[in-house]
Formats: C-alpha cells, sequence, structure tokens
C-alpha cells in the first residue's frame, strides 16, 4: 500500500563502488616482528564478506605460542622504540596518517568488503576518522611533557589490544596511535570476521618504515585475545568489546600491575522532548540505531520520547524508515549494509523475538532482502516496557525500542536505568534543558541535538559497566602512560 | 556531723569510657550483629570494645552512601571546599584527643603523634582547595573539527568503598578518604583493623562540620570479612584497595569485576606526609563529554 509506493518513488539504479581498487590476496600470515609468518600450528581460518558470503581471503590464525611469540617481539622493540626522541616517533605517525589518506579509497572498500557496512560510511566516517586520529596522536609525541601527567611520562611497555568487528580499522586506530605515540609497543588482535584492514595496516607499518616488532598484528579468535590480555609480559590491556568478556578481562588481570581500559556496551537513551525540532530528531534517530546497522556500542537503541509527541514523532519516524535502502554495501545510495556475520544476524533475530514474546509492537519498512549474505530489516518496536529484554540487553543491531517519559525526571530516571553508561542523547529547543539533563545523565558522551559524532580530541568512554578509562584526546593518553 | 563524713577520703575521679560506635548515615549506631572486638595499643595495653561490623551492616551503609551520593555530588563545589574546610577546623579543635589516639594507635610520641595530626589536618586543607578546581585541570573543552562546542568535565563515580591503610590509622585514612569525597563520590570505609579508633572518632568530627550524614560511612572490624561483600556489592561502583594485603586484592579485585568497579590497586607508600598528587582523585572520576551543536550565523556576517 502506501509504505511500498514510498519505496518505489525512491528506487534509484544501482551506484556500485569499484572493487577493482583493492588487491584482496589470496591468503594472509600473521604479522610479527615485521613479517607476515605462518601461525605456529599452521592453523588458518577463512574471512567472508558479509553481504555475499564470498570468501575473501584465508587467514592464518593465531595461537598461545604466536601471541608468545609477537609479545617477545614487541618487548625488543619497545627499548628502541621508547627511547625514540618524541619527534621522531610524531613522524612516523605523520607518515602513517599520511598514507592512509593516500590509501583511503582502498581501504574503505575493503573494510566494506569485509564488514560489510555501506560505502558510504567507511569513505564518509571511518577513513577519515581513522587518518585524523593517527594525525592526532603524532603531535602528541614529542609535547607529552605538557600534556598534564608529570615532567617526563614514561610508557608502560608491551601494549596487548583486543578490538571488535563493528569498526575494525577505526578501533585499530584508536588503538594503535596513543600506544605508539606515547612510545608503546603493541600486540593486537583484530576480530576473527574482519582480520583484512588490521592485516593491510601492516602493509602501510611496512611503507612508513616502521621499525620492525613496533607493532604486532594476530588474527585469530577469542582464544588468542585471551593469551594476549593473560601474557605475563604485557603491561597494558586495551579491549573494545562486549561487557561479558570485558569482566572476563577484569579478572584476567586481577592482582597483576598490568593497566587497563575497558570500551564495552551501551544501550544509549535517545531523549525527544516535545519541543524539539522533529525533522531534526528523526533524523539523528535513524542515525544514531541505524548507523552500522546499529552496531555500534554507543547506539541510542532506547527512544524516549514525551508522550505528547509521539504519534508525531513516530509519523515522521515510520516515514523516514521507509525510504531508508538495504541491500549491496558497495553501492554508494546504500543506507544499511548487512549484518556482520551469521552469529550476530542469529543474536539479533533471536533478541527481536523474544521482544514480540514479551508483548512489544514490532513493525518494519516494506524492504527487500537480499537472498545471500546476512541482513536485519530495520526494525522499531512500541509499547515497550523497562522490563522488555529489548529495553534491557544491548542488542547490537538496527533494532530500536521506543518508550514514552512525561516529564524530564522521569526521562532522566529511565536513561540511567540501566547497567551501562555509554552514550545518550538529548533533544530540545531549551538550552538550559540541555544542560540540565545532560548533567544528571551517566553517561559518558551526550549528545545534544545531534547524534553519533565522534573526533579525535573528544575522549570516548562510559560510566558503570560500559567499561573505564577514556580513548581520544589528551584524556586517552592517560591510558598509556605511567603516570 | 561525724568526723568520718567531714574528712572525705581522697581519691582519683573515675574517668568516663567513650563507647565506640560505627557512623553509618550521619548516626552512631553499634554493629547490628552485637559484636564487638577488643582494641589494644600498641604495648597490648586494653584501650576499648569496638564494633565488628557484620556484612549487614556493610549494605546499610552502602544504603547511607547511595543516599547521600545526589546531594553530595550535586552541592557545589564551592560548598563541598567549605565542608572540607570545616573538617580541618574542627580537628583542629579537638587535636589533643587525636593525638592520644594516633599515639595509643600506633606507639608513637606525643610529638610525633602530633605531627601525624598536624599533618592529617592540612591535608583536608589541601583538598579543600582542590574541590573548585580539579574540573579545570582535568576538563576542558575539546577542539573538534566541526561545528560544535565539546567540553569533557569530571565527575564522581558514584559509591566508593575505602579500605583504609593498616598502618596509618589517621593520617592515612584521611589520605584515602579526603580525595574520594573532595571531587563529591560518597565512601564507606573500613577502619584499620587493628587501630581503629582514631577513625571512629573522625566520625564525630564529620558529623559537626556540616558534612551531609552518608557521605561518609565509617566501619569497624575484619577487613576480611566487611571487604568481600562491598567488593561484590552490585550499587558500589568503585573500591580503593589500600588496606589489602596481596592475597585480599586480588579476590576483591576479582569480585569487583562484576560490575565492573573502578579499582584502585594498593600501592606501596612510604611516607604519608608526602604531598599527594591528583592519582587519587582521578582514580574515582569519570569523564563526561557533551556535544552542542554551534550552528553557523553564515559566511556572510560580520566580522566584528
Amino acid at each position: 500500500m502506501t509504505i511500498e509506493k514510498r519505496s518505489s518513488a525512491f528506487a534509484y539504479a544501482p551506484a556500485p563502488e569499484s572493487r577493482s581498487i583493492v588487491d584482496i590476496a589470496p591468503s594472509y600470515g600473521l604479522f610479527i616482528d615485521g613479517e607476515f609468518v605462518e601461525a605456529a600450528d599452521g592453523k588458518v581460518f577463512k574471512t567472508v564478506s558479509p553481504s555475499t558470503e564470498e570468501v575473501l581471503a584465508e587467514i592464518a590464525q593465531a595461537g598461545e605460542a604466536d601471541v608468545d611469540r609477537a609479545v617477545k617481539a614487541a618487548r625488543k622493540a619497545f627499548e628502541k622504540w621508547s627511547a625514540l626522541p618524541g619527534s621522531e616517533r610524531a613522524k612516523y605517525l605523520f607518515r602513517i596518517a599520511r598514507i592512509i589518506q593516500e590509501r583511503s579509497r582502498e581501504l574503505a572498500v575493503l573494510e566494506t568488503l569485509d564488514n560489510g557496512k555501506p560505502i558510504k560510511e567507511t569513505r564518509d566516517a571511518d577513513l577519515p576518522l581513522v587518518a585524523a586520529h593517527f594525525f592526532y596522536y603524532a603531535g602528541w609525541a614529542d609535547k607529552l611533557d605538557h600534556a598534564g601527567f608529570g615532567s617526563n611520562p614514561r610508557p608502560l611497555g608491551v601494549a596487548g589490544q583486543v578490538i571488535p568487528w563493528n569498526f575494525p580499522l577505526l578501533m585499530l586506530a584508536w588503538k594503535i596511535a596513543p600506544a605508539l605515540a606515547t612510545g608503546n609497543t603493541v600486540v593486537l588482535k583484530p576480530a576473527e570476521t574482519t582480520p583484512l584492514s588490521a592485516l593491510f595496516f601492516a602493509d602501510i607499518c611496512r611503507q612508513a618504515g616502521l621499525p620492525k616488532g613496533v607493532v604486532n598484528i594476530l588474527p585469530g579468535y577469542g582464544d588468542a585475545g585471551a593469551a594476549v590480555v593473560a601474557h605475563p609480559d604485557v603491561n597494558k590491556v586495551a579491549f573494545t568489546g562486549s561487557t561479558a568478556v570485558g569482566k572476563e578481562i577484569a579478572r584476567t588481570v586481577a592482582g597483576t600491575r598490568k593497566k587497563v581500559t575497558l570500551e564495552l556496551g551501551g544501550k544509549g537513551a535517545n531523549i525527544v522532548f516535545d519541543d524539539a525540532p522533529i525533522d531534526q530528531a528523526v533524523e539523528g534517530i535513524v542515525n544514531g540505531i541505524f548507523f552500522n546497522q546499529g552496531q555500534v556500542c554507543c547506539a541510542g537503541s532506547r527512544l524516549l520520547v514525551q508522550e505528547s509527541v509521539q504519534d508525531e514523532l513516530l509519523d515522521s519516524l515510520k516515514r523516514r524508515l521507509s525510504t531508508l535502502r538495504l541491500g549491496d554495501p558497495l553501492d554508494k545510495n546504500t543506507d544499511i549494509g548487512a549484518i556482520n556475520s551469521e552469529e550476530q544476524l542469529t543474536r539479533i533475530t533471536s533478541l527481536v523475538e523474544q521482544g514480540e514474546a514479551e508483548g512489544a509492537e514490532r513493525w518494519s519498512p516494506a524492504c527487500e532482502i537480499p537472498e545471500s549474505g546476512y541482513w536485519f530489516a530495520p526494525t522499531l518496536f512500541t509499547n515497550v516496557t523497562q522490563a522488555h529484554r529489548i529495553a534491557r540487553d544491548e542488542i547490537f543491531g538496527p533494532v530500536l525500542s521506543v518508550l514514552t517519559f512525561r516529564t524530564p525526571d522521569e526521562a532522566v530516571a529511565k536513561a540511567n536505568n540501566t547497567p551501562y553508561g555509554l552514550s545518550a542523547g538529548i533533544w530540545t529547543e531549551k538550552g538550559s534543558r540541555i544542560l540540565a539533563v545532560a548533567n544528571k545523565l551517566r553517561a559518558g558522551v551526550i549528545w545534544s541535538n545531534t547524534f553519533n559524532k565522534f573526533d579525535p580530541t573528544s575522549p570516548f568512554g562510559g560510566y558503570k559497566e560500559s567499561g573505564f578509562g577514556r580513548e581520544g584526546g589528551r584524556h586517552g593518553l592517560e591510558a598509556y602512560l605511567d603516570v | 556531723m561525724s568526723e568520718k563524713t567531714e574528712k572525705t577520703e581522697r581519691f582519683d575521679r573515675l574517668s568516663v569510657f567513650k563507647t565506640y560506635k560505627l557512623y553509618v548515615g550521619g548516626k552512631f549506631p553499634r554493629s547490628e550483629s552485637g559484636r564487638v572486638y577488643e582494641v589494644t595499643d600498641s604495648k597490648g595495653n586494653w584501650l576499648a570494645n569496638v564494633p565488628l561490623s557484620s556484612r549487614k551492616d556493610a549494605r546499610d551503609a552502602v544504603v547511607a552512601a547511595r543516599k547521600a551520593f545526589g546531594g553530595w555530588s550535586g552541592a557545589t563545589a564551592y560548598n563541598r571546599g567549605q565542608i572540607l574546610y570545616r573538617i580541618a577546623e574542627m580537628l583542629e579543635g579537638r587535636r589533643e584527643q587525636y593525638v592520644r589516639e594516633v599515639a595509643d594507635a600506633e606507639g608513637l610520641s606525643k610529638s610525633k603523634a602530633g605531627a601525624v595530626v598536624d599533618a592529617a589536618i592540612d591535608r583536608w586543607v589541601w583538598y579543600a582547595g582542590w574541590t573548585d578546581k580539579i574540573a579545570q585541570v582535568v576538563g576542558g573543552g575539546n577542539p573538534v573539527a566541526g561545528p560544535f562546542f565539546n567540553l569533557s568535565s569530571p565527575e564522581p563515580t558514584g559509591v566508593v568503598a575505602v579500605l583504609a591503610p593498616q598502618d596509618s590509622s589517621f593520617l592515612g585514612l584521611v589520605s584515602v578518604v579526603a580525595p574520594v569525597i573532595a571531587t563529591g563520590n560518597t565512601a564507606i570505609v573500613i577502619a584499620s583493623e587493628k587501630s581503629p579508633l582514631p577513625a571512629l572518632s573522625l566520625g564525630e568530627v564529620l558529623a559537626t562540620s556540616d558534612l551531609p550524614g552518608g557521605v561518609v560511612n565509617v566501619l569497624s572490624g575484619r577487613t576480611a570479612e566487611i571487604a568481600p561483600p562491598l567488593a561484590a556489592h552490585q550499587d558500589v561502583n568503585a573500591i580503593d584497595l589500600a588496606g589489602a594485603d596481596d592475597v585480599l586484592a586480588k579476590e576483591l579485585e576479582i569480585a569487583a569485576a562484576d560490575n565492573l568497579k573502578r579499582v584502585l590497586r594498593p600501592q606501596p607508600v612510604d611516607d604519608w606526609t608526602t604531598t599527594p598528587g591528583l592519582d587519587r582523585m582521578t582514580a574515582f572520576l569519570e569523564t563526561k563529554t557533551v556535544w552542542h551543536p554551534t550552528g553557523s550565523l553564515g559566511a556572510s556576517g560580520s566580522s566584528y
């Protein structure tokens, strides 16, 4: 009916970005001590494109012996790397930033292929932020004694870093740039579903002439990540991922001297007051939960809307959702790409089914789902209560739970009613209300009249069970310094 | 009028002992368990029977600390500074009492104990001055590449369990409690197990310094008994392990992972009198970053 008419009015001709710009080898090794090597036990795994299920490459799978080897290489490299003048370390990082800019289109296509997110996002969000992050921390390398951490802050040593699949290269940048700027060396484990951009980054390190052993990349599964965290010669652990794994890491490092930062899950509230500009708020809500298919730790996955504008807002929101284009991530018009893995799709599906079973009302726009690959239509739940699982658990998918409130106090109470505390959004024209509500929200990043904005100068990280420590900005240096 | 009554016998006045009690929610309860334990001076002479707190006392203290958090964290930094300074004033007036208690507890001479108490009083003054400065030192604007005003500010983590140092019963205690509450957190403090009297007496000063009840709650008893329920408590946001040995510290850090408490591990402290850095404050601060669109008046606008 009307919804289908609307979507057909938005039919677009295909506009795919060419994948010829990226040359993916049939197989890749682990990157240890400046060399690509096979895993000690010879194990490999395949990485697939989630939009087509096509195998992209075969990857060496790191195990405990490889972790040990990489940590030894990083330890050996640490002595010289940490002794370099900061200005020299800075120049390596500036080189890396520049090479990323030069190879930006190639990396964007690669990331879209391996992750499934739209090229629009990798091209316009991920890659510019990756380069900016290296550029920002490059500048800190020779200015650390002015950063407010004492007159001669020292690096910690070997940093063990474990990153997720939702922003593979960006999370790598968030981890590696501050670690190198402060004089640490790195052993990084990318996620098993998205190892490719980290391996391409290894090639960028080679082009930049980075001394061997300073950066080591170990693709692998959770066991490799656990081995990195537990290795006795790792001085610093940085993890981005689920809260459950974060807690396990916190237990693992108990009783050691390892410094830890954890960026974990979230269940961000996006609060819309009755005086908010509805059209802008709708754009913000869509960006908040459908950016990267909602696979974002700081996603605005709970919409809290003031009762008096609920109907108007939901009408606009549904109309807007009907215009979203789901499909080929390489198509420049695509808004919603593929879910990263079959496993994640199963999780989203199961939570959504629970939402329905618990009595919430499910709605999705008419939306054609491609035959192969992992896909989930943008989904909205109304009649959601705070007790519903879809209002409490992080779904990590394109699923929005809508709750309502009457007073600002109620909005704040509901927003804070979660063990998480990563992000929140506030939509209102009233400046004093923004400040009052922002002040009361227990979350590390708050966007007023905007959402999902990121910048290398801006510290990011959570309250409560969303983890601890900050990444980005001057604050992000502390995690890598002995202060 | 007999001779006997006229010529009263001379004797020393019998002193009035103090019943040492807990300090929870602004009140001075006994342990709900009814238990006490004997505290002696450094030579083994009996000093007092003090409450042997139970798990239930610990949980009650968490409730009091949570209840106090909204008001204390929402108070102006200036107000918190005034109250911390008031604590120093009240301590100064009762200096002699603390000198005696510290001398007894730690086996120090009167003059050495006096120096310790002076340092503890000065520490309150030092932190009183920090309340309205820490945000400027550790927070600030971030020059993001876009039309946004972006500000990072420190905020208190919440309810903090503090295991006071075992050796330094008063200066050590003040050195770990003051930084926690200066920034707006509320605290549950486990006093030095062997020497809890100065900590329990501190409650009397806190109660008369305009510090809202529940901001600091003082428990005495076995550290290894009271600390685990606090480390595992889902409504405690952070824990300072200063008073834990290595074995207990590891056990508590594991328990604290259940709700990802911020953990300050035990640090070796040779000399509590040295001026602290910011670490004990920043360990229990969160950074909140708020983005505001700045809009634009358009490129054609006036330049002045």
